[in-house]
């Protein structure tokens, strides 16, 4: 099953974390205990930006010895402005990892090319120390999560003492992989947030496909891959975000045949150039947006976005709505009534088609 | 006591379960209960056996609603989530508002009347024996997969809007894929590449139309609709979509033996 649960204030309020843990909390019933995570974006506005990495740190080892490899990583490009253990109500859970959080800036050499780098450091930290996951690596965002259940990781990290214009969150009911602190949603990499209700079966061929371009997987689970098909579709290839979730969820071949001449060439294109990119299995998932992307007509648009997509045969819930500037995508409408009773709208999006949220301008 | 009220609010599925439960226990000539601030919580209704009961409910029900239920009649002033009517026996469920995915869910008997739209998968797996016959009802339009699997039964698309518009030819594809029983009205057309594998567009007749008349008549009952829109629904053009054959994949496994 799992519970997923979005929302994004377009005018970029900010809004505090109970909201999100409130609503979450009313999906518990679709996770098992076993995962729980949010993301919020805007919550760092000192360290604006600074990238602020969030790590795990495994404390049945000599975590202090894990948190000063990483240190020493990071500052082979950059500089460490603070850095500390990420706030947390002791006693809620068994502390499996030690939370820490680094603000960290890049040396001026870097900064041309700052967010490869910033990828690169992540896949040698998650790949290399052992012991030392990084869960979130964007700027003025944070993700916050544990193997445990939705009021238990938000009363852990305090996530009411947040504020943030867009949260993200996810309740898990694992089902192919374990439950542990780095398998909880949501998955991150540089801006791009990812929770997810379903299976990717196609995880191996995807894996594979974006291991060639040297991402590296090394969370056991499933959704870790989305994030980093993402950062390469929209970051790195720079295709539209409306034909990066079309690579996701294709089209089917009969409605391709039957689009105008343009449009046809062009989903014919994506299918064939990424095949590999294809999410099988059942899915709906959320996703919080890089900063900076290209959209279709070739006009760089700075400002962050929201988007729902499930997989083409509709085989997870998902219903999005609205309330003035606010814009809510959830597993259940339920949930999004536990924070905002009178909605303007609700509606079930498409099947495989992305339903988006972009701040205004 | 012959109608009771329940909160609930910020409850727990199962205290609200029980709580109706245990009302129908102690009041045995109970006829109405009103459930108020309802949010998420699932299996409302289940398994109820008794005639002459109505169950209101106020808000946003959860999954499963009145699911194995055999007699009721519930109304729902709101949206429902997945699976209203799952496995319906007897009785009626009215959504003044949307169902989620798979409404009607394998219903055996009863009826459910939906004013706007439905999700995915809608009436999967209804069946039909002898003289029961489960009606499902949609006043708006219904996403694809409708009735998936359908082994009986009727389910109807009206294709209007709150005010009895027309809402345009439907988007749904993969109509009535696996379909080998019952049968389909849409009101409008449809496209043969709209539907599944083993669905077929059969003749809408006469005989179809006084066969789907009442069923419509207590849609417009229920949600207080004009004369004048009960007799352009009546009156309509409806595409029937029924099975191409009793057993479309007798011979998927085994096509030696057939």
């Amino acid at each position: 099953m799992c519970g997923i649960i979005g929302f994004i204030s377009r005018d970029q309020k900010l809004i505090g974390g109970e909201k999100i843990a409130t609503a979450l909390n009313c999906l518990r019933e679709r996770g098992n205990g076993k995962g729980a995570g949010y993301v919020g974006y805007g919550i760092y506005p000192k360290y604006a930006d600074k990238y602020a990495i969030h790590v795990f740190l495994d404390s049945s080892k000599d975590y202090d010895k894990i948190r000063e490899n990483v240190r020493y990583t990071l500052e082979k490009y950059g500089y460490v402005v603070k850095d500390e253990e990420i706030p947390v109500e002791e006693g809620v859970l068994e502390k499996e990892y030690v939370s820490w959080r680094f603000f960290y800036e890049f040396d001026e050499k870097y900064k041309p090319f700052e967010e490869d780098k910033m990828v690169e450091l992540v896949m040698e930290i998650n790949d290399k120390i052992d012991g030392a996951f990084v869960f979130s690596s964007g700027k003025n965002l944070g993700v916050f999560k544990a193997a445990a259940w939705p009021h238990e990781v938000a009363e852990y990290f305090k996530i009411d003492k947040y504020k943030g214009w867009m949260w993200i969150s996810h309740a898990r009911y694992p089902t192919n992989t374990r439950g542990w602190w780095g398998g909880a949603h949501p998955f991150n990499l540089l801006n791009w947030s990812v929770v997810h209700n379903g299976e990717i079966t196609s995880y191996g061929t995807n894996k594979r496909y974006v291991e060639s371009f040297g991402y590296k997987c090394r969370l056991f689970t499933d959704t870790e891959v989305v994030a980093y098909l993402l950062d390469l579709l929209v970051r790195k290839h720079k295709l539209p975000i409306e034909y990066a979730a079309t690579a996701l969820a294709p089209r089917f071949w009969d409605e391709i045949d039957r689009m105008p001449e343009e449009e046809r060439k062009i989903h014919e294109a994506i299918r064939m150039t990424y095949g590999s990119a294809m999410l099988n299995g059942p899915f709906a998932i959320i996703v919080g947006t890089h900063e900076g992307m290209l959209f279709m007509n070739g006009d760089i648009e700075k400002g962050n976005a929201m988007f729902g997509l499930t997989d083409r045969i509709k085989l997870r819930p998902l219903v999005a709505a609205e309330k003035d500037d606010l814009f809510f995508v959830s597993s259940e409408e339920a949930a999004i009534r536990a924070i905002c009773p009178d909605l303007d709208r609700v509606w079930m999006p498409d099947a495989g088609k992305m339903v988006i949220a972009r701040v205004n301008k | 006591m012959k109608e009771i009220t329940i909160d609930a609010k910020g409850m727990d599925y199962r205290e609200l379960n029980e709580k109706i439960h245990e009302a129908l226990r102690e009041n045995p000539d109970l006829e109405k209960i009103v459930l108020k601030n309802v949010l998420g919580q699932r299996f409302i209704g289940n398994g109820i056996q008794k005639k002459n009961l109505t169950i209101e409910i106020y808000g946003v029900p959860g999954g499963d609603l009145g699911m194995f239920m055999n007699g009721p009649k519930i109304i729902v002033y709101g949206n429902t989530d997945h699976a209203p009517g799952n496995t319906l026996d007897d009785g009626v469920i009215v959504i003044h508002g949307s169902g989620g995915d798979v409404t009607g869910h394998s219903m055996r008997g009863g009826k459910i009347f939906v004013r706007d739209n439905v999700g995915y998968r809608s009436g999967i797996h209804m069946k039909e024996y002898k003289d029961k016959v489960p009606v499902l009802v949609i006043g708006g339009t219904a996403k694809d997969f409708l009735g998936e699997y359908m082994a009986g039964g009727i389910i109807i698309v009206l294709n209007i809007d709150r005010e009895g518009n027309d809402l345009g030819k439907i988007k749904g594809r993969f109509i009535g894929t696996g379909i080998h029983g019952g049968s389909i009205y849409i009101r409008g057309d449809v496209d043969r590449f709209q539907l599944g594998v083993a669905a077929d567009i059969k003749e809408f007749t006469e005989e179809d139309r006084e066969k789907i008349k009442p069923y419509i008549e207590e849609f417009c009952k229920e949600f207080g609709l004009s004369d004048e829109i009960k007799e352009k629904l009546i009156n309509s053009k409806y595409t029937k979509i029924a099975p191409i054959s009793k057993r479309p994949f007798g011979k998927l496994y085994t096509p030696d033996l057939m």
